[in-house]
């Protein structure tokens, strides 16, 4: 690795960093940074197949409220640098994304906390009208985000490659990296029951097995499934309508017994 | 002192909404990054004590959907206006209309941009990323990035224009549809997903003759899966990831434990 790339990398993990905190442009998600760093150390398309394989892991890790979810940044930024680098495998790179996204997690958690000192600081600049004194907090806050993924960066990407960290790799038994593989094939299935879980929609549910029966039955792409989705998200809609201006028009409605009795049937 | 807000601080708000979270913490989480986004109109509205005052007001509690926090600063910004220009506005008034508003905007915003927006367009991405080429990446960063700059810069134009009218509108029939309709969008796709991104293959030989016309058959735990409902085993597991997460399980601990059953299914044959 030559100084620029090193230095390249140092910039892409602050960035995924403070992308992770600030959940606006993505470029914590797994999709984006693998891409970068895959980039940077000269093997965009690794980077990519392996932005595409955590993604879809990584799918439903999402902060709602103060909830934190498992940390895409420092597991994409490291497990990128380690396959490259170290000549691992797609496959290895997912194993080795998780406990990434664990340890990740509990960095992040450990910044929040601190960032707390900074509140309070923000709130002493407040009484003396200094603007400026609390942009400078907000900023200690993002930057230490930042810190807290570009400093594993680098220590890994300074030993990743070197003899000893690549017979720790292949000293790993066949029987867990194969068993890593299979375990790839459906290990997605918890980022989708993360994302279902959230819109937290029973009566919803209906759609779920629709497009399920769909793919299983049919070659429909996903766009198709966008399209599908949007027919059904219009008709939803319009049910709703109905029922709302049902509701709102009261039970006061009860005229005719016969009036009730839907003409369509007749048809 | 009679000062009104002109489009570049309008602007300025919006460049600094997307730094929103930048310091978030678990004391007050967004409060300084809202203080911040405000701090253009705030320091053109007040000066003195006054301006102190005014910051010590939004250094309060905030925690919201960072895209749907525009429309809030935007009212926010009209109201400290007014209030700017003698419009008796009470601190209770504008922090009502604060917290009135994050857990609402933050219901319709969850589902929306985390729960259909981003998982679509990162598996769509993804689909394409996985064969290794660069669209994959560039269609989601460049889509999302779209979708949600449009959602920064009109939610503070809407909000600063609308004022505290839009305050009923959240409130209203108009955000259930916007909300529902895109559950339904992404439960779909979600579904989808279930089946066709993920592969459970249990190639375990139940039963294996020759049949009459001297043909090997072969029954796997797979083709009698496959032949009651494809994709049924990732569907059993997505409940009972949903279960799980449900009963308050880590993640992490859930994806640790599927690990642990791929390589014990492939130590004994069950997964290949």
């Amino acid at each position: 690795m030559t100084t620029i790339q090193f230095i390249l990398l140092i910039i892409v993990a602050a960035v995924a960093g403070m992308g992770s905190v600030l959940d606006e442009a993505q470029f914590h998600r797994p999709l984006v940074a693998c891409t970068l760093v895959g980039l940077v150390l000269g093997d965009i398309t690794t980077g990519i197949i392996l932005g595409g394989t955590l993604e879809m892991l990584a799918l439903g890790w999402m902060n709602v409220g103060a909830a934190m979810a498992p940390d895409a940044a420092l597991a994409s930024v490291i497990s990128t640098i380690l396959v490259i680098v170290g000549h691992q495998s797609i496959g290895a790179g997912i194993a080795l994304a998780v406990p990434l996204a664990a340890a990740g997690q509990v960095l992040t958690i450990f910044v929040r906390t601190i960032t707390v000192f900074f509140q309070h600081l923000a709130d002493k600049f407040a009484a003396d009208g200094n603007g400026f004194g609390i942009e400078m907090c907000h900023l200690g806050g993002l930057l230490l985000q930042a810190i807290r993924v570009a400093v594993p960066a680098a220590i890994v990407a300074l030993v990743a490659g070197t003899d000893t960290v690549n017979a720790m790799l292949a000293s790993i038994p066949e029987v867990i990296t194969r068993g890593l593989q299979v375990s790839g094939g459906f290990i997605v299935v918890v980022g989708y029951a993360m994302v279902i879980n959230m819109m937290n929609a029973k009566s919803l549910m209906p759609y779920f097995f629709l497009g399920f029966l769909i793919a299983v039955f049919t070659n429909v792409n996903l766009i198709g499934f966008g399209a599908i989705g949007l027919i059904c998200a219009y008709f939803h809609i319009k049910g709703l309508q109905r029922d709302l201006a049902a509701q709102a028009a009261g039970p006061a409605k009860s005229g005719d017994p016969l009036d009730d009795i839907d003409d369509s049937d007749l048809m | 002192m009679a000062t009104t807000l002109n489009k570049k601080d309008l602007v300025n708000i919006f460049i600094r909404s997307n730094f929103l979270l930048g310091s978030f913490n678990f004391e007050r989480m967004q409060a300084i990054g809202f203080c911040v986004s405000m701090l253009p109109a705030l320091r053109k509205l007040y000066k003195g004590q006054d301006l102190a005052d005014a910051m010590k007001r939004h250094l309060e509690f905030f925690n919201t959907q960072p895209f749907l926090a525009t429309p809030i600063m935007g009212i926010v910004a009209a109201m400290e206006e007014k209030r700017a220009n003698g419009a008796d506005i009470s601190d209770a008034t504008l922090s009502g209309v604060k917290v009135g508003l994050i857990g609402p905007l933050a219901g319709v915003g969850d589902p929306i941009f985390w729960g259909t927006l981003r998982p679509v367009l990162a598996a769509l991405g993804a689909g394409i990323a996985l064969t290794g080429s660069i669209l994959g990446p560039i269609l989601f960063f460049v889509l999302f990035n779209a979708i949600r700059l449009a959602t920064n810069w009109y939610g503070v134009m809407y909000g600063y224009n609308k004022g505290t009218e839009l305050v009923e509108e959240v409130g209203g029939n108009k955000m259930r549809y916007l909300t529902e309709g895109s559950s339904v969008l992404g439960l779909l796709v979600m579904g989808a997903l279930v089946a066709k991104w993920t592969t459970v293959n249990m190639p375990l030989v139940l039963s294996s003759y020759t049949n009459s016309q001297g043909e090997q058959v072969v029954t796997t735990v797979q083709t009698i899966l496959d032949s009651l409902l494809p994709g049924m085993v990732p569907l059993l597991m997505t409940f009972a990831c949903m279960y799980l997460l449900k009963k308050g399980v880590n993640p992490l601990i859930i994806i640790i434990g599927l690990f642990a059953l791929g390589i014990a299914g492939y130590a004994v044959g069950l997964f290949a």
